[in-house]
């Protein structure tokens, strides 16, 4: 089976500066992936890299047997990568409905087919209720849950989520994981994740990389990674071991 | 042959160097506050009237009140600041340009409604002086405007460059949450950065009234002119804004003199397009971030 | 259309039947000079609603539109001065005209990541340098300006575009009529959440898969083909063109007045605020030459007041408030 997305010795530089170094993994059809590391360990980078915004200066990038490394953000979103930002970028103005309907236009052309969608995505994301209210409007979960939303209305085969449980509080990140592992196993969808919350990353994930100064310091399901002691000291300290 | 393209550069110097101080305003509010300055030259004009005025009551030599008229734009500029667009700064660009388009619209129209349509000359008694250095005709009216500019331009420029003021304002245009941070009062020095740049608009006003007469619609291509200058010379640098003023006077007069007066503007314009398009930092100003 | 027609309270829908009745029954009741400030009025709704797309919408400040109204007029002008091509032929070459040079400035801006500040500096460029430009085109009567022959004859050549102040008022209302039509059909059409994705996040709404530069540009050409039939209109209206008057930045800024005053990025932005603008101007004039005070400039200053004023204490427009405080709509417009 050929992996969803191949990563392969990928590297960026900024000015001197080796943000990402010599990365390489793969993703099968159906994984949770989930990518951890000390900040400024390139996580955010490879992520932009993978979905468009950078480019990388060495290696390539294949999803779906397409090489998509140096394409530009929309192209990798029409060949069905769906992205979330770190930092949550609603389009404030526009009703929660509305920035969701944006999402589902791109593989609609109808209006109306792409709000009732877009509903139906809602719905998943327990936004439903909230649909008419104006997006500058919504707590800081609520924007999570947009991003998510607004992303996966895109019918994205691969959705990158880049810290969506940083802020919430525990009930509200099990609720995510519900959230995302019904997104996993109902409608199929791929997900690669990074994480700092632990318990979100031992919830979902299958595989786990961790990253640390650029470079990928170990790969393994989440149970060994966490007991690995170069990931142990470079990261998550003794106690996460337990 | 050659002696008259060397007569059109050097009035274009001189003439640029004016230009220059009224940029050089702009630059320091635009590049300071961020602010769009849409009533720029609209200032200038008012600060022409004044010299006029001033002249005509009182004899008072233009470049002379400069000084007073300088002053008196320093505190306009920061009252304004302060009153109405500090709370403009941090909206959308749009927003900006709209209120001081009004602002700007209100300037020309007061003046129109005050003084009439027509253009009004300040009749120096020196007027038509000028000095003869071998092929050269050098007008006394445009040293003079010019050597103002400079002097001005300098006394701004040691300002920025040898005084803890002028640090701490340069240190807001650079990064403006780092100069919060440490506790400089951003307000306040944005407020004394739009009267430094109103200042600057002031003197140069009062020296153009020796080489253009005073009239309301000068408003809008002055505001043009400063901010093809400020884009051409750079975003962000003090002497690009000099350095622009004079490129732009050697052109126009270059322009006006080989193809029409009627399209000297023209090539301008044109440069600020390739400018924009080609290099928008300018020819010395810092990549905006 | 349906589903704005629905988006409206029974007031809302009431309050625009009433409108669209006063403004049809308008030459049956009032003089003609108040006919002349209605056609006015409605000329500046179209061309607002024009520019509104590009920025209310897609968010891209283009202070230079006067651009557009000039070519449209001299194009279609000249054409039939020197042709006999008759207006409504002549419409498409003005259209097509003018979109060109939307599409270059488009091209320029976009391609090159030329945004805000100096993308309206990039466009006030374009419009001052046709404007010297076109003082230098013979073709065009130069800076003397460019007649258009009126006949008293040729009235009732509705081909021609030659009428009397019935006859243009009525064609101002149906391009009025038309601009706002157009402006709810875009605006509910992916094309439109497409802009309005652009205009509040562009690298949000590019990590969705929106062809920025491709949505930017429809809004200019849009945008710039949809002013320049208003230049058409102008020039037939007015009989006579000239490149310091049409092209003036002046013009520009007057025609972003009511989208600005009535609500950007709205549909009916446009419409209240040319209502607002365009009478009270006259107002102004008429109790100023009233008081006999000889003021020219007086409708400036005031407009350059209540610009300030505007966007100090409702930034988002008049009708945005009105919307509210009326009920006239059930959700947001």
């Amino acid at each position: 089976m050929t992996p969803l997305l191949s990563v392969v010795d990928i590297s960026k530089r900024f000015r001197g500066l080796v943000a990402v170094d010599k990365v390489s993994f793969t993703l099968a059809e159906g994984e949770i992936f989930a990518v951890i590391g000390p900040n400024g360990a390139g996580k955010t980078t490879l992520f932009n890299m993978i979905a468009g915004m950078l480019a990388p200066d060495e290696g390539t990038i294949t999803f779906r047997g397409r090489q998509i490394d140096g394409m530009p953000a929309d192209a990798v979103c029409r060949l069905g990568i769906g992205r979330t930002f770190q930092i949550v970028r609603p389009f404030p103005a526009l009703s929660v409905e509305d920035n969701v309907t944006v999402g589902a236009l791109l593989h609609r052309s109808d209006v109306g087919a792409a709000r009732s969608y877009a509903r139906d995505v809602l719905a998943r994301l327990d936004l439903f209720d909230k649909r008419d209210v104006a997006a500058s409007a919504l707590t800081l979960p609520d924007r999570k849950r947009l991003e998510v939303a607004r992303a996966l209305a895109t019918d994205p085969k691969l959705l990158l989520l880049d810290e969506v449980m940083a802020g919430l509080v525990p009930t509200e990140t099990d609720r995510m994981v519900e959230i995302l592992r019904g997104l996993n196993r109902d409608m199929g969808v791929t997900i690669l994740l990074i994480e700092h919350v632990m318990r979100a990353v031992m919830a979902l994930a299958g595989q786990v990389l961790v990253l640390h100064h650029g470079a990928a310091i170990a790969q393994a399901p989440p149970q060994n990674v966490v007991r690995d002691p170069k990931v142990i000291e470079s990261y998550l300290g003794a106690e996460a071991a337990f | 042959m050659w002696s008259i393209y060397l007569n059109v550069v050097l009035q274009g110097v001189l003439t640029g160097l004016v230009y220059g101080l009224m940029a050089l305003g702009l630059s320091v509010i635009f590049g300071v506050v961020r602010v769009v300055n849409f009533a720029h030259g609209e200032f200038a004009v008012i600060a022409m009237y004044a010299a006029f005025i001033l002249f005509k009551a009182f004899g008072l030599d233009p470049l002379i009140a400069a000084a007073p008229i300088a002053l008196a734009f320093f505190a306009v500029g920061f009252v304004l600041q302060m009153a109405l667009i500090n709370s403009f700064v941090s909206r959308p660009e749009h927003e900006q340009f709209i209120l001081l388009v009004g602002l700007a619209i209100v300037i020309t129209n007061a003046l129109l409604m005050i003084f009439g349509p027509d253009a009004q000359p300040t009749n120096l008694p020196y007027a038509f002086d000028s000095y003869l250095v071998g092929p050269l005709i050098i007008d006394k009216v445009r040293v003079y405007a010019a050597t103002a500019a400079v002097v001005v331009s300098a006394a701004l420029f040691a300002f920025f460059r040898h005084t803890r003021t002028g640090a701490a304002i340069r240190a807001c245009a650079d990064n403006l949450v780092g100069a919060a941070v440490v506790g400089l009062n951003v307000k306040r020095l944005y407020a004394l950065t739009f009267g430094l740049g109103l200042a600057c608009v002031g003197a140069a006003g009062a020296s153009m009234v020796t080489i253009a007469d005073a009239t309301p619609s000068l408003g809008p291509a002055y505001t043009l002119l400063a901010f093809t200058i400020v884009i051409i010379g750079g975003l962000g640098s003090m002497s690009g804004a000099l350095v622009g003023g004079v490129l732009i006077g050697v052109s126009e007069a270059l322009a006006g003199f080989i193809i029409a007066p009627s399209m000297k503007s023209m090539f301008s314009f044109a440069l600020l397009i390739a400018v924009l398009v080609l290099r928008p930092q300018g020819l010395m100003g810092k990549k905006r971030t | 259309m349906r589903a704005l027609w629905g988006a409206m309270t029974p007031r809302g829908k009431v309050l625009l039947a009433v409108l669209v009745v006063a403004l049809l029954a308008a030459p049956l009741a009032v003089n003609r000079y108040l006919l002349s400030v209605l056609t006015l009025t409605l000329y500046f709704v179209y061309v607002g609603q024009a520019w509104n797309l590009m920025m209310g919408y897609a968010g891209q400040l283009s202070l230079g539109h006067a651009l557009y109204v000039g070519l449209g007029g001299y194009v279609a002008a000249a054409l039939w001065v020197h042709f006999g091509i008759g207006p409504w032929l002549g419409v498409f070459p003005a259209v097509a005209v003018a979109a060109a040079f939307g599409a270059a400035i488009g091209w320029l801006g976009f391609r090159f990541g030329i945004e805000g500040v100096y993308f309206a500096l990039l466009t006030i460029a374009f419009a001052e340098f046709t404007r010297i430009g076109f003082d230098h085109i013979a073709f065009t009567g130069g800076a003397g300006g460019l007649f258009l022959p009126y006949e008293e004859k040729r009235l009732g050549e509705w081909w021609n575009l030659r009428g009397g102040q019935d006859f243009f008022y009525y064609l101002a209302f149906a391009l009025a009529s038309g601009g706002v039509v157009i402006a709810a059909l875009l605006s509910r059409a992916r094309l439109g959440f497409q802009w309005l994705a652009i205009r509040e996040d562009e690298i949000a709404a590019r990590a969705l898969g929106i062809d920025v530069f491709r949505a930017k540009m429809k809004a200019v050409l849009i945008s710039s083909g949809m002013t320049a039939i208003g230049g058409v209109f102008y020039a037939f209206y007015n009989n006579s063109l000239f490149p310091a008057q049409v092209f003036d930045i002046g013009r520009s800024i007057e025609l972003i007045l009511a989208p600005i005053v009535g609500g950007l990025g709205t549909i009916f932005g446009p419409v209240i605020g040319a209502l607002i603008l365009t009478p009270l101007g006259e107002i102004l004039i008429a109790a100023t030459e009233r008081l006999g005070i000889d003021a020219p400039g007086v409708k400036a200053v005031f407009y350059g007041l209540l610009l300030m004023i505007i966007i100090s204490l409702v930034p988002n427009g008049v009708w945005p408030w009105i919307v509210r405080r009326f009920a006239l709509v059930k959700h947001k417009p």
